[in-house]
C-alpha cells in the first residue's frame, strides 16, 4: 500500500523526512498546539451550530418552549438559537462548547504570543511567523467579535452598535464606512447576514489559510530551542515527529477537547434567552463584551470625553481609544521583530532562544506592555467590579486611569530588576530554596548556613 | 384531629384584629421620630412620611432598610427591625398620617411570563441587570440584586421608587406581570450548567482564564514534561 503511494506520489522520501522531524522538549513549546486544538474543536462544533442557525433578520413570532419569550417578535436569527439552545439534541452543549473553545482559543494565543515574545523566537529568522502569529491573533478576535454578535440578543446588539459608533467616529471617512459595512444606519436589516458570511466563510478560511501558513514555515525553519548541552544555532535538539510528537500531539488534541467538552457541559456561557431579542430602545446592564475585546471597552470607558473639532470636523472621544490606541497596539506588536532589531543592531540569524532574565529590557517592555492591557481590561468591567466589591465606580475609573500610566512603568522596572537578580543567582525562580538555613551554635548564637 | 389542632392555632393567633395605630405611633416615636419628626413631618434627617403611603412603609420596613444607621449610605436590604405585627401598626400609623399608595397585591400565579419580561428588559434590566442580579448605577448607587427579594416587595418598590430608583406607574395587571417575571428570574432553571454570578461575559472571561487556561497549562507542563528515565540519546536534525 505504502509502496503503492511512493510509486505514485514519490512521496516516501518526503514523508520519511518529515516523520523524522525533530521537536525540541519543552512544554512551553506545547502552547501553540493549544490554540490549533482549539480551532480544531471550533470548527468541528461550529459545523453543527451552522446546521440550525438562520442567519435572517427576519421578524418572527416565538412560540418555542421557554415561556418568559413567547408571543414576543424576533428576528429569525435570536428564534433560531433560542431553538437551537432548547429544542436541537445537544444543541445547547455544542453552542456553550463553541463559546468556550472561542474564549480558550483567543486565551492560548495570547499565552503562545507571550511566551514566543518574552524567548525571543520572533527574532531573524522567523519575523515572517511573528507577523503571521499577529495576524492570526487579529482575525481569530474577529471571528469572536462577529460570533458573539451572530444571535442578534440584547446584550450583542448593544456590542454592535458600540461597533458602529466606533467606526463612525473615525474623521471624514467614518460615515462611509460605516454604511460599507453594515449597509445603512444602524441596526440594519442585512448586518447579521454579513457578519454570518465574515463569521463562517471569509475569516475560517483566513485563519486556515494562515495556520497553514504558520505552520508551514515553522516546518521550513525548524523549531527554536532553549540553550542546552548540545544545542547549538545549527542543530534541533528533541524527538522525532515519530512516534514520540504524535503521540504528545494527539494526546494534547484530546485533553484540550476533554477540557473545552467540560466547560461547555457544566457551565453555562452566554444564556441569551436571559437578554431578550435585541431591541434598539432598551440596554441591559452589565453590558460587556468576551474578554479579548474587553480591552477596547476599557478604554472607552477610561479616556475622558474629550472632543476635538479639526477643519470643521468634530472628532468624537471614541475615536482615541476606539481606533487610535489599538491601531498603535496591534502596530507596534506587529513591527516588535523590527523595533528590536533597530534597538539592537543585531542581525544575526537565532535560533536558540532567550530566557526571559537574558534580555532584561525586552522582559520590562513586554510586562509593561502586557500590565497596559490588563488594565484596560479590567477597566472593561469597572461596573461588575463596583458590584462585586461593593465601590464606586467613578473610584474604580479614576484608579485606573491613574495606575494605567503608573503600573505599567513600575511593573517593567520591577520586571527589569528581577531579571538583573535572577542573572546573578542563576536559579529558576520557582525552584530557588527561599529564606535562609540558620543553624544554632553551641553557644546559643545562630549562623547563616550557605 | 389535626385539622382540629391547626383549627385551633389559627384561632389562637387570628383574632384578625386591625393593626392599631395607636400602638404605631408608640413605635414610631422611639424608632423613627428622631429623623422623620414627631409626627411624621420630617426633619433634618430625614424627609416627611405624609403622604408616602402603606406601599412605602411596608417596603422600607420589611427589608429592614429602615432604620437606617448612616443617612449618608444608600439603604441596604438586612433583617428586619421589627416583627409583623409591629409593621403592621407602623404601617397603619404612617398612612393615617396622608393619603398614599396602598400595599400592592400580587398574584404570580396568573402573571403573563412574557408581557412581564418585556417590561422588565425595557425599564429594569439596565440597571439591574439582564438576569436580576444587580448592577453599579454610578456616584455611589447601585441597583441591588433582586434574586432574593419577596412578590410584594418588588411590586411596592416598583411604584415607590426608593432611593435613586424612578417611579413607575403601571397598571396592575402589567405590575403582576412584571412581578411574576422577576420571581420567575429567582427560580430560573439554567439549562446550561452552574451559572456564575449571572453577570455576563466578565465571569464567563475569568472562567475561561483561570480554569481553562490555567487547565490547559497544566496539562501543556504534563504532557511536555521532560521524563528522566528516557534514554538520553537526542535525535539531531
Amino acid at each position: 500500500m505504502l509502496k503503492w503511494l511512493d510509486e505514485r506520489l514519490g512521496a516516501g522520501h518526503w514523508a520519511r523526512k518529515g516523520l523524522k522531524k525533530v521537536f525540541p522538549d519543552h512544554w512551553a513549546f506545547l502552547l501553540g498546539e493549544v490554540a490549533l486544538f482549539c480551532f480544531v474543536v471550533l470548527v468541528a462544533t461550529g459545523v453543527y451550530l451552522t446546521l440550525f442557525f438562520r442567519p435572517d433578520a427576519t421578524p418572527v413570532i416565538y412560540d418555542g418552549p421557554y415561556r418568559a419569550l413567547r408571543g414576543q417578535e424576533m428576528s429569525a436569527a435570536y428564534e433560531s438559537v433560542l431553538r437551537l439552545s432548547f429544542e436541537v439534541r445537544a444543541g445547547l452543549l455544542m453552542r456553550q462548547i463553541h463559546h468556550w473553545a472561542a474564549l480558550i482559543f483567543v486565551a492560548s494565543i495570547v499565552v503562545h504570543a507571550m511566551r514566543v515574545f518574552f524567548t525571543g523566537a520572533f527574532r531573524k529568522p522567523r519575523e515572517i511567523n511573528w507577523l503571521v502569529g499577529v495576524s492570526l491573533l487579529i482575525f481569530a478576535i474577529g471571528m469572536g467579535f462577529t460570533g458573539y454578535s451572530l444571535p442578534d440578543d440584547l446584550l450583542s446588539g448593544t456590542g454592535l452598535r458600540i461597533a458602529y459608533s466606533v467606526m463612525l467616529s473615525i474623521p471624514f471617512i467614518g460615515p462611509y464606512i460605516t454604511f460599507l459595512v453594515f449597509g445603512g444606519e444602524f441596526p440594519t436589516e442585512g448586518i447579521i447576514s454579513r457578519l454570518f458570511v465574515m463569521h463562517v466563510m471569509l475569516l475560517p478560511a483566513l485563519v486556515i489559510g494562515l495556520i497553514t501558513v504558520h505552520l508551514g514555515i515553522l516546518w521550513r525553519q525548524k523549531h527554536a530551542q532553549f540553550r542546552g548541552p548540545g544545542r547549538t544555532e545549527g542543530n534541533v535538539v528533541g524527538k522525532a515527529f515519530w512516534p514520540s510528537q504524535v503521540f504528545k500531539s494527539t494526546g494534547l488534541m484530546l485533553l484540550v477537547a476533554a477540557v473545552l467538552a467540560a466547560l461547555g457541559g457544566l457551565v453555562q456561557i452566554n444564556g441569551v434567552w436571559a437578554y431578550g431579542p435585541f431591541d434598539p430602545t432598551a440596554v441591559s446592564g452589565p453590558a460587556q463584551p468576551d474578554w479579548y475585546v474587553g480591552w477596547l471597552e476599557g478604554g472607552l470607558r477610561l479616556f475622558p470625553a474629550w472632543e476635538w473639532t479639526l477643519f470643521g470636523v468634530t472628532i468624537p472621544s471614541a475615536f482615541v481609544p476606539g481606533v487610535v490606541i489599538p491601531g498603535l497596539v496591534f502596530t507596534i506588536l506587529a513591527l516588535w521583530p523590527f523595533i528590536e532589531q533597530r534597538i539592537t543592531k543585531d542581525y544575526e540569524v537565532h535560533n536558540l532562544l532567550d530566557r526571559p532574565r537574558d534580555v532584561p529590557w525586552r522582559t520590562a517592555v513586554g510586562t509593561a506592555g502586557f500590565l497596559y492591557m490588563g488594565l484596560l481590561t479590567i477597566a472593561g468591567g469597572n461596573d461588575v467590579l463596583a458590584l462585586t466589591f461593593n465601590i464606586p465606580v467613578e473610584g474604580i475609573t479614576w484608579f485606573l486611569r491613574v495606575a494605567l500610566l503608573v503600573v505599567p512603568v513600575v511593573g517593567g522596572m520591577i520586571a527589569y530588576r528581577v531579571c538583573k537578580e535572577l542573572q546573578v543567582g542563576g536559579d529558576h525562580p520557582l525552584r530557588r530554596r527561599r529564606g535562609t538555613v540558620l543553624r544554632r551554635t553551641t553557644s546559643g548564637g545562630f549562623e547563616e548556613v550557605h | 384531629m389535626l385539622s382540629l389542632v391547626l383549627w385551633a392555632a389559627g384561632a389562637s393567633v387570628a383574632p384578625a384584629q386591625e393593626p392599631d395605630p395607636a400602638e404605631g405611633r408608640e413605635l414610631y416615636i422611639d424608632s423613627c421620630a428622631s429623623c422623620h419628626g414627631a409626627e411624621g413631618e420630617g426633619a433634618e434627617h430625614g424627609p416627611s412620611l405624609v403622604g408616602v403611603g402603606a406601599a412605602s412603609v411596608d417596603f422600607y420596613l420589611r427589608t429592614g432598610r429602615m432604620p437606617l444607621a448612616n443617612e449618608s449610605q444608600q439603604a441596604v436590604k438586612k433583617e428586619p427591625a421589627f416583627d409583623d405585627a409591629q409593621i403592621e401598626s407602623l404601617v397603619a400609623y404612617v398612612s393615617s398620617l396622608g393619603e398614599g399608595p396602598p400595599i400592592p397585591e400580587v398574584d404570580t400565579a396568573t402573571a403573563e411570563l412574557s408581557a412581564g419580561q418585556e417590561l422588565f428588559r425595557d425599564n429594569c434590566s439596565a440597571c439591574h441587570g439582564a438576569a436580576g442580579a444587580g448592577g453599579a448605577v454610578g456616584s455611589n448607587a447601585f441597583a441591588p440584586s433582586l434574586l432574593e427579594t419577596d412578590p410584594v416587595q418588588i411590586a411596592e418598590a416598583t411604584i415607590v421608587g426608593p432611593g435613586q430608583m424612578p417611579k413607575f406607574a403601571f397598571e396592575e395587571e402589567a405590575l403582576n406581570d412584571l412581578v411574576g417575571y422577576v420571581t420567575y428570574l429567582q427560580d430560573v432553571p439554567e439549562p446550561g450548567g452552574e451559572d456564575i454570578g449571572r453577570v455576563g461575559p466578565v465571569a464567563e472571561g475569568f472562567v475561561a482564564w483561570v480554569a481553562g487556561m490555567g487547565a490547559l497549562i497544566a496539562i501543556s507542563m504534563f504532557v511536555g514534561r521532560k521524563r528522566e528515565r528516557s534514554p538520553a540519546e537526542p535525535d539531531q536534525a
